[in-house]
């Protein structure tokens, strides 16, 4: 018995407990600070806000009206008669067109993925929980649609059924749902073996509360990061569409149909037909780079 | 390692099942009646009734399924409404052309970026790979239909270098790849067609690379003795199947994503096609070409999922 | 057991009766592809006195993880039942595995992943009372109150994030979390394996006096003998998904009657530099759960292993109440016809 530990300490007191010196932030407070200190990404940032912004505000900053067409002023170049950016095959203003085009491209580029994080979230959520047959056959169903390349499928769908700006939006939808579910159920079925799971069900709780508390924020993270990389995706696919004339209808302004109608036009002003192309390049690196920046603020890997 | 094999196999075919049905639905999910695409505006209502009857349309749709498979199965797609040719033929056709051009674009999409990212990967921090995952987002973040609008306009317009579209010199479309004259109408479009795959393996790999190399193997090599270039050459198989995967799933979209950049310089592959298809309303071509890349790539991601595993046996899973 | 102390209002047969029975517990998780399985807990019984900390000690693998689990209905037993102060579990007519769940609790082993990250800690606490029914602030107000039971002061640690916290202080709060809901019955796995020894000391003490202050009864679970040493009253040994022995403390520690019991015993590294070991106590790797050996499963590395060994099973002894002290082994069961029976 000589071998044992013998100990019968009284309690330690508050002031021998060792705290981390300084007051360090919960989660969010953390990406936040850290994103504050990466200029990069806040500029970044800033420029997809600018972005925004003039799509919003496009009818009250455009100097010209986006339909007026001028059989006289066709495809001018940069600087025409007070057409900074020139005019396209109709004689309408440039800059014009493409402030009000960036409403629809960025409306087609973000709605898809906000309702394919909701639902394939979800999907992802019941599925990565529930675990066993359920899960199987919720991925097997998202399988059968990564099975198409997703140019392929948003083509397919929005061809078969007629192009236009809600079919293309609800085509980039399915294709974008199975990889937000795959994400959201990957993140789910880490998240549920590990023991405070356990621990909440010993507790007595029920599954829905278990999922709202506790499972809800660890999987918000990921699946926000991936939506963020998505947008550029989407922006990219919608314009691609709406290229190929499966998207809105002219004479709506909208980028990718813009550099489809302008493409006979290239050896006019190649310049002017370019910059549509310029618009949808710049918002989507602008938004990749953004979305990287969250990865690395939020820490997480995919 | 035989049964795993036979697994993934028998995995994939109700995989392609599905697929099928996909496509098969995708002339039901369309607005009007599916009798239109086949019948011309103006018929009497008994051509209508007996066409409906030869095409099967009165028989409930489990059952016009099943038709369909069977045909396809027997690899009869129909007849395309605006070519009267066999649907087959047209798409075996164009899906040549593409592959013609994926033949390319997939080697140098691989050995640019993944050259790329491995430098990236192995200078991890440095300007090096900041330049390099600088023009790896690039190249994702680029519309590539407008990269190929931009370089028709630098090559064809401002320089004469290059043909601006087609696939060979008087829109004809056989090939001899020893030619310049044919083979310059492949330089354009794949270019544009590898620049996506690039700036992906780019960042694949970089990030694979840098990932192994932060591994402790990796030190206990160095300890041992080995010279720098000999880690690096660990380091980079052990990225590799990290890399495969990504590079499998890029060759599939390729062959089924090809349809923007074929439209912009016209080339009549299977990209082209489903475009023509889909402004002429026609079906059969439709369905004959999304059921054909689909399948195709359902059968890349099978054998470099096979190949990955021979080259990772972790990967073999339950 | 303890005397003296006010009996819990929930109590329903006494000091007398035990506050849980376990009768051939048994389960097996199937191997996917082959036809077997893995043979967890294998017809486990034993009894949990009120009031008592019974400690289950045993090597990994042997099942005592699983066990603590079967205890909560946690994981459903393919056999056997439980008994809760007389209440049989999941019956009709006994107890539901919910309201068991209100009276019996577990602390868990791994400190990281047994709060959630993105929840601060006086919420991971406060969870349990919530669950159960209370509103928000009075849960709030449980789980401050808990927090500085064990030690930790609630406004200085309740708004701390896991990840903030030091190995010692995550397992305090993991007690207060089990707490929190005012168990019965305290199931602990492994709760101090993963601290250093100096934490390790100040966490048991806190156990002993919250078991003193609460009126617990602990089954604590461990693969330290030391420690089960310090805390328990009676120690279950288990091997391989089995009993092997069980009996008071200081009798197994003084006079161990099984092999396998004796071999743990003397594989402890002693801290008095006079006493060094020679020799391995116990020889060879634990063998496989899915493939157990068939009689006695120890009889591969039991140095006194004979034909009777590897061809019947071995039974506890004989049970004469709570203070017994019997073992799985033929050497001490006389019908056996073990060589060296009447004299181990």
């Amino acid at each position: 018995m000589t071998d044992t530990i013998v100990l019968d300490e009284p309690l330690d007191t508050f002031e021998e407990q060792a705290l981390p010196a300084t007051r360090v932030r919960g989660y969010w407070q953390s990406v936040f600070y850290r994103l504050r200190h990466d200029p990069v990404t806040l500029a970044f940032a800033a420029i997809v806000l600018l972005i925004v912004w003039a799509a919003i505000f496009a009818p009250l900053i455009a100097p010209f009206d986006p339909y007026k067409e001028s059989i006289v002023g066709r495809l001018k170049p940069f600087g025409w008669r007070g057409h900074m950016l020139g005019t396209d095959e109709l004689g309408r203003d440039m800059l014009t067109r493409l402030l009000y085009g960036g409403r629809v491209s960025l409306l087609m580029g973000v709605v898809p993925v906000l309702i394919a994080s909701l639902i394939g979230g979800m999907l992802g959520v019941v599925g990565g929980f529930a675990g066993g047959r359920t899960n199987t056959a919720i991925m097997r169903m998202m399988d059968v649609f990564y099975a198409f390349p997703s140019v392929l499928l948003a083509v397919a769908i929005a061809g078969a059924m007629g192009g236009g700006m809600a079919n293309g939006m609800l085509a980039l939808t399915l294709v974008f749902i199975p990889p937000m579910c795959r994400v959201a159920e990957t993140a789910t079925t880490q998240i549920r073996s590990l023991d405070f799971i356990e621990a909440a069900r010993a507790t007595g709780a029920r599954t829905t509360t278990i999922i709202r508390y506790h499972v809800l924020g660890n999987v918000l993270g990921p699946v926000f990061i991936y939506a963020s990389s998505l947008i550029s995706v989407s922006i990219l696919l919608a314009s691609g569409l709406s290229f190929l004339g499966l998207g809105v209808r002219p004479p709506i302004p909208d980028w990718g149909l813009m550099l489809s109608t302008l493409r006979q036009s290239i050896y006019v002003v190649p310049l002017v037909c370019a910059l549509p192309g310029v618009a949808i390049f710049i918002t989507s690196i602008c938004c990749n780079l953004v979305s990287d920046g969250l990865r690395a603020a939020m820490g997480v890997r995919m | 390692m035989g049964k795993y094999i036979l697994r993934r196999v028998l995995y994939a075919v109700p995989i392609a099942f599905g697929v099928s049905v996909v496509c098969f639905s995708l002339v039901y999910i369309a607005p009007g009646d599916p009798l239109q695409t086949v019948m011309p505006p103006d018929a009497t209502a008994e051509t209508i009734a007996i066409v409906k009857h030869a095409y099967g349309f009165d028989k409930p749709l489990p059952v016009q399924f099943l038709i369909w498979l069977g045909r396809v199965v027997t690899g009869d797609f129909g007849m395309s409404i605006s070519t009267r040719r066999p649907v087959i033929l047209e798409v075996s056709q164009a899906l040549s052309n593409t592959a013609l051009l994926a033949m390319f674009a997939v080697p140098i999409a691989f050995f640019i970026g993944y050259v790329m990212g491995a430098v990236a990967g192995s200078y991890a921090g440095s300007w090096i790979d900041r330049v390099v995952t600088g023009a790896a987002v690039v190249g994702v973040s680029l519309p590539n239909y407008w990269l190929g609008i931009v370089l028709v306009i630098l090559f064809a317009v401002q320089y004469m270098l290059l043909p601006a579209t087609g696939m060979g010199p008087h829109g004809s479309t056989s090939f001899d790849l020893l030619q310049w004259s044919n083979a310059k109408f492949l330089v354009l479009p794949v270019i544009t067609l590898a620049m996506i795959p690039i700036g992906i393996l780019a960042r694949t790999t970089r990030a694979a690379v840098a990932e192994v190399r932060n591994q402790d193997f990796v030190q206990t090599l160095r300890a041992k003795g080995l010279t720098e270039w000999a880690v690096t050459r660990h380091v980079l198989k052990n990225s590799l199947p990290q890399v495969m995967a990504v590079m499998g799933l890029q060759f599939g979209y390729l062959l089924g994503g090809s349809i923007l950049v074929e439209t912009v310089f016209t080339w009549p592959g299977s990209g082209f096609l489903l475009s023509k298809a889909i402004i002429n309303r026609d079906v059969p071509v439709l369905q004959g070409t999304i059921l054909t890349l689909s399948l195709v790539f359902v059968t890349t991601n099978l054998i470099v999922d096979l190949l990955q595993s021979l080259v990772d046996p972790r990967i073999r899973r339950a | 057991m303890r005397t003296g102390l006010p009996l819990d209002p929930r109590d329903r047969g006494g000091l007398q009766q035990p506050m849980l029975i376990a009768r051939d517990l048994r389960k097996h998780f199937p191997v996917k592809g082959s036809g077997k399985s893995v043979q967890a807990v294998d017809g486990v019984s034993f009894t949990v006195g009120k009031g008592e900390t019974l400690g289950i000690v045993g090597e990994s693998g042997c099942g005592k993880s699983t066990l603590a689990r079967l205890l909560l209905h946690l994981v459903t037993p393919d056999r056997g039942e439980l008994v809760f102060d007389g209440d049989a579990v999941g019956a009709p007519e006994g107890i539901a595995v919910g309201a068991l769940r209100r009276q019996v609790q577990m602390v868990f082993q791994d400190s990281y992943s047994s709060l959630n990250p993105r929840m601060p800690v006086r919420d991971s606490v406060a969870f349990g009372p919530f669950v159960q029914g209370k509103k928000k602030d009075e849960a709030r107000h449980i789980a401050r109150d808990m927090l500085s039971r064990v030690g930790l002061d609630p406004s200085l640690f309740g708004p701390r994030y896991p990840h903030e916290l030091s190995g010692g202080q995550k397992q305090r709060v993991n007690i207060a979390r089990a707490l929190a809901t005012g168990p019965r019955m305290v199931i602990l796995d492994e709760p101090v394996s993963a601290l250093d020894k100096s934490v390790e000391a100040q966490v048991l003490n806190l156990l002993r006096a919250l078991k003193r202050q609460f009126n617990l009864t602990y089954v604590f679970i461990s693969h330290d003998l030391n420690v089960v040493q310090y805390i328990s009253d009676r120690v279950l040994v288990m091997y391989l998904g089995r009993v092997v022995e069980i009996g008071p403390i200081d009798a197994i520690f003084e006079r161990p009657l099984h092999p396998y019991t004796h071999a743990l015993l003397a594989s402890r590294p002693s801290m008095d530099p006079a006493k060094r070991i020679d020799e391995p106590p116990i020889t060879g790797d634990p063998p496989n759960p899915i493939d157990p050996p068939s009689g006695c499963r120890f009889h591969t590395r039991c140095p006194f292993a004979e034909a009777v060994c590897e061809a019947a099973d071995p039974v506890l002894g004989p049970w004469e109440g709570m203070q017994s002290h019997v073992a799985a082994c033929h050497i001490h069961d006389p019908h056996s016809g073990h060589s060296r029976f009447g004299n181990a």
